[in-house]
């Protein structure tokens, strides 16, 4: 069964989400941090990672990319923000340009219908 | 000292040479002004250079001749308010025919001096124009200032008021989904982690209320002689329950009366707020010991715990809007990340003081200052 690591502090949402993709026939680990989440990338490596942007800080989510990406360069990288529909800012990684930087393979708005979900997350399996 | 560049325009050189010397060694201070404003004053014979000078050195107040050899005083005028310059211009003229006060103010003129004035007519017009100034000056400082606060304000207020949503709205669609069957009892966890977050919220939205109120200055605030004492045993009446529930005993250690102008509402907001979070970032068994003396003119309040404590870095962010320290040890602790700056903010109004010590896992330490008769 592939492992999807997912991190988020928000309890509620992090429930959800895990509810979501376990459903989708994955088995889920939790982090509630990026330390969290590093300490634990030390010991294990999972088949794709969901982060949240916004945790201790407001780019923990992309320097965890950053930094799981140096360690597993081929894990692909899901990161899961509400943040475009309340800043404006949009951080969309379509570009060659854009992934470079931001480290991340796709991003996704956290209202992501579970269907949809599960095909990005094949796409980046290539199941 | 705040600097103000006067630049006099008029043909007559006795009377740039007068309003020199006369505003050469004159200030003009308010009380809402952190320094007393001084002049420098600048002086052009004619309209011409004083365009030229304007340009080249942009002055905040004008004095401006209407009759002038050159072009006239109204043409300096249209210049300045055609190319929308930042400059008070007041007109000074003997000839303030009707005619050329309709048009000099609807060219944007904000007074008019009569000449021959008297030292005393120039410093009192003075003194109405300086504030102007200052007003502008300040407005500007703001503007540019508090849109970048205002605009991150906002994004991270808007993420905190939807991550509830989003999480109560995350529940409702999986009791919709009925994804554990039909049995309403199998919702019970979720529907209470829902509960929780509606409570969260409301007094996320109930700080903010508060926030607005102090920030807007709007809300009648009710100064009266009160008893701190009997404002602090209400406070501790009140968090008791929240104290028994996070097993932690919370000590009042004064007993006389301490008398203060205040709003016993403000000041009750002050000691909920450092007493929830003493008892919140505590730990099992842990105390919380509040006192208030008094010391020469001002009130000193002291709210100490033997908590979790903080890091030094924590402690610079702390007052901030929005800030909450977040690390294992504050895990599963809610809060808007608004009570501080709202103390902060209160405190301020009352020109009061608050500092913060802390170690971690030994415990804060918050103390407030508040002079005794101030409001």
């Amino acid at each position: 069964m592939k492992k999807v690591l997912i991190v988020d502090d928000d309890m509620d949402y992090l429930f959800q989400l895990k509810t979501k993709v376990e459903k989708l026939g994955f088995e889920v680990i939790t982090a509630d941090g990026q330390y969290e989440a590093e300490q634990m990338l030390e010991s294990f490596k999972p088949d794709l990672a969901i982060f949240d942007l916004m945790m201790e800080n407001e780019d923990s989510g992309f320097i965890l990319s950053y930094k799981m990406k140096r360690r597993y360069p081929d894990v692909p990288i899901i990161i899961a923000t509400a943040v475009t529909a309340e800043t404006g800012m949009s951080f969309a990684v379509h570009s060659e340009e854009e992934r470079k930087w931001i480290k991340a393979d796709l991003y996704m708005d956290k209202g992501i219908r579970a269907d949809q979900l599960h095909r990005e997350i094949n796409k980046l399996l290539k199941i | 000292m705040e600097l103000i560049k006067l630049l006099v325009v008029d043909d007559e050189p006795g009377i740039r040479s007068g309003v020199s010397r006369v505003l050469r060694d004159f200030s003009v201070s308010y009380p809402f002004m952190e320094e007393a404003c001084k002049f420098e004053i600048i002086e052009a014979p004619t309209g011409e250079d004083a365009i030229e000078i304007i340009n080249n050195n942009l002055p905040d107040i004008m004095l401006l001749d209407n009759k002038l050899p050159g072009i006239q005083g109204i043409e300096v005028l249209e210049y300045v308010s055609k190319n929308h310059l930042d400059i008070v211009v007041v007109m000074i003229t003997s000839y303030a025919s009707l005619e050329v006060a309709v048009k000099a103010t609807k060219n944007g003129a904000f007074d008019f001096i009569p000449k021959p004035f008297t030292p005393q007519e120039l410093r009192s017009s003075m003194e109405t124009i300086t504030k102007q100034v200052y007003f502008r000056r300040m407005t500007k400082k703001l503007n540019t200032a508090g849109k970048q606060i205002r605009f991150q304000f906002l994004s991270v207020l808007s993420h905190e008021l939807k991550a509830p949503l989003n999480a109560i709205e995350g529940y409702l669609k999986m009791i919709e989904e009925k994804q554990y069957g039909d049995n309403v009892v199998d919702y019970h966890e979720i529907v209470e982690r829902s509960l929780a977050r509606v409570k969260g919220m409301r007094s996320l939205i109930m700080d903010l209320l508060d926030l607005t109120k102090i920030e807007s200055g709007t809300s009648a605030r009710d100064i009266k002689e009160v008893n701190l004492m009997e404002i602090a045993q209400i406070s501790v009446d009140a968090m008791t329950p929240f104290a028994i529930q996070n097993d932690v005993n919370v000590y009042l250690n004064s007993h006389n009366e301490i008398k203060i102008k205040a709003d016993a509402r403000e000041i009750e907001i002050i000691f909920n707020n450092l007493i929830s979070n003493a008892i919140k970032y505590n730990k099992a068994g842990g105390r919380v010991d509040f006192a208030i003396k008094l010391k020469d003119d001002f009130v000193v309040i002291t709210i100490s715990d033997n908590g979790i404590g903080m890091s030094e870095d924590d402690m610079s962010r702390l007052f901030n809007e929005f800030v909450r320290i977040k690390n294992q040890k504050t895990k599963g602790i809610s809060g808007s990340g608004l009570g501080l700056s709202i103390v902060k903010k209160i405190v301020d109004t009352y020109e009061g003081d608050i500092t913060v010590t802390s170690a971690p896992d030994k415990g804060t330490t918050f103390i407030i200052t508040l002079p005794k008769n101030k409001n």
